[in-house]
């Protein structure tokens, strides 16, 4: 499904400030499955999800995704595999239009026999039963600019845009940590629902442990820009939190000194 | 105010509206300050009056609305591929624009279309006498705003609206945001010609000097409409840039009929968009300095 061979990227080559964000790291992904990533500040997962994405170049190594070498592909011809979603939630819809404006962006797109006048009824009452299952009301606000929405409706609306046209690989990056913790419980939950009925490959960045080790069927932890446990199956079943972070302490020789995990 | 004059003004607002979309499109929908916009509705004018007595005044609009589509194209690649800053993208643009079109006139400042057939007086017959001008015009207009809306509503359309809006979204929408930038330049440079176009068929002649602060005008027809009519959906946008630059014009004309030096008018314009534009910063202050004087009671 997902292949990362090698993959290396510095930041700021050739300078005082140089920094090996990606270290030769490898990783490989079977079809449908959920990987959740955890890690200190710093560790690189993010630089990872970038890299995946096609935010910037590798300096060597290969990514292919359905066998498919996209490591030079440019980041919008990627995006047609790849759903992506971020922390903030104003990164993923675009405020001064309407929802079904912002839904339509996605789904004409991949649509090929659509209208040339827009968005006909018929793609308004599919964009209605779609909203209808985020379970936010949003179904009757469908003209409604999404500037108006809070926070979380947002993202939930970020989740339905980048999984409506099914990708094969769906990135999600702390996705509920601007949230608050009922609302980031909902996301969550959604993508669950999402991410299961369609069966998509998915990674997940969190900065929570307990929900690192809930959701999906396998836990990466990284650390200075390599994977430095990779655990699924039973042994992922049996393991708590302090497991984890006595594992991370014993695998980096240093604590997790990230503040947030250490706080949820 | 004379009827006349009266008509006159709507026929030249209706011309002008042109200008004041192509501005909608770059300024409030990409949100790029384009400054192409000058280059390009002399450049339509040029084309157009050299079209226009060569015999053909139909063909100089479609040659204008392919020439400005040009213009828009040269700024949009400057941008997009090059990494030119746009403010100077559109100003390289411009300046490139002017000898290009002295050119077009065959190196004349002025070109006068006397005894000419234009789009006015070649639709005179079938229409009412008097209203000629008006009524194409408005044809004109008419079309061009209905295409637009069509454009606007369509896939491609609310890329390019996203791309103002979050150029983020665009890129993980798998569209390629130098792309929707380039398709709303080339519009909206298209736009602006074809007013020029139209502009030199009816005054009977273009000169260099015609587009000069053409940007400033039309920022101000646009900020003047959204101010009486406000935003909302695509359509009252669209409705709003059309009636701002029609009481662009009337306040121009007003100004002239008051016996105010025509030459003033582009400073009265420059100060209507500059105030309008910093208007929400200006707003602000005026709320903090309330504030601090309430905190002192």
């Amino acid at each position: 499904m997902l292949e990362l061979q090698n993959i290396n990227k510095i930041f700021n080559k050739g300078t005082p400030n140089a920094k090996q964000a990606i270290n030769n790291l490898s990783l490989h992904l079977e079809p449908g499955d959920f990987v959740s990533i955890i890690g200190s500040n710093g560790a690189g997962k993010s630089t990872v999800f970038n890299a995946i994405g096609g935010s910037f170049w590798l300096d060597s190594g290969h990514i292919l995704l359905e066998k498919e070498d996209i490591t030079f592909l440019p980041e919008h011809k990627r995006a047609k595999k790849i759903g992506r979603l971020f922390q903030d939630p104003l990164r993923g819809t675009a405020p001064n239009m309407t929802i079904e404006e912002n839904l339509a962006l996605v789904y004409l797109r991949a649509n090929k026999n659509r209208s040339i006048f827009g968005i006909t009824n018929k793609d308004k009452d599919f964009f209605r039963s779609k909203l209808a299952e985020l379970n936010l009301g949003l179904e009757d606000r469908l003209k409604s600019k999404v500037g108006l929405l809070s926070g979380g409706q947002r993202q939930a609306l970020t989740l339905l845009m980048a999984t409506m046209v099914t990708p094969k690989l769906l990135l999600l990056d702390e996705h509920t940590a601007a949230l608050d913790p009922a609302t980031a419980d909902k996301v969550l939950e959604l993508t669950n629902k999402i991410v299961a009925t369609d069966n998509i490959t998915t990674m997940m960045i969190t900065h929570n442990i307990a929900s690192a080790l809930s959701m999906g069927n396998r836990t990466i932890m990284m650390n200075n820009g390599q994977i430095i446990l990779d655990i699924s199956g039973a042994e992922r079943q049996k393991s708590t939190v302090q497991d984890l972070l006595a594992l991370f302490k014993e695998k980096s020789q240093t604590a997790l000194d990230d503040d947030r995990i250490l706080l949820t | 105010m004379s009827f006349t004059l009266l008509q006159g003004t709507l026929e030249q607002g209706l011309i002008y509206s042109l200008v004041a979309l192509g501005l909608f499109l770059s300024f409030r929908i990409l949100n790029i300050a384009d400054l192409t916009v000058d280059g390009a509705f002399t450049l339509g004018c040029a084309v157009s009056a050299v079209t226009t007595l060569a015999g053909h005044p139909f063909g100089g609009l479609g040659l204008a609305l392919a020439a400005g589509a040009l213009a828009g194209l040269v700024t949009a690649l400057l941008q997009t591929k090059m990494k030119v800053q746009p403010i100077l993208a559109g100003i390289i643009t411009m300046t490139a624009l002017y000898s290009i079109n002295l050119m077009i006139m065959g190196n004349r400042a002025n070109l006068p279309l006397l005894k000419c057939d234009t789009i006015y007086s070649l639709a005179a017959p079938y229409l009412p006498a008097g209203y000629n001008k008006l009524i194409v015009a408005a044809l004109i207009v008419a079309v061009v705003l209905l295409l637009l809306y069509l454009f606007l509503k369509s896939g491609t359309g609310l890329a390019v609206r996203a791309t103002g809006d979050n150029p983020d979204l665009v890129r993980s929408s798998s569209i390629n945001p130098s792309l929707t930038i380039t398709i709303g330049l080339c519009l909206a440079n298209a736009m602006v010609a074809l007013s020029g176009a139209m502009l030199a068929q009816y005054q009977l002649f273009s000169e260099i000097t015609t587009g000069t602060g053409m940007v400033v005008i039309g920022l101000a027809s646009l900020i003047m409409g959204e101010a009486i009519v406000g935003r909302g959906n695509m359509a009252r946008c669209l409705f709003s840039t059309l009636l701002g630059s029609i009481i662009y014009r009337l306040v121009i004309a007003i100004a002239i009929t008051t016996s105010l030096a025509a030459s003033n008018l582009k400073l009265i314009s420059a100060i209507i968009v500059a105030i309008s534009i910093s208007w929400p910063a200006i707003k602000e202050k005026i709320e903090f300095i309330k504030l601090k004087q309430a905190s002192r009671k």
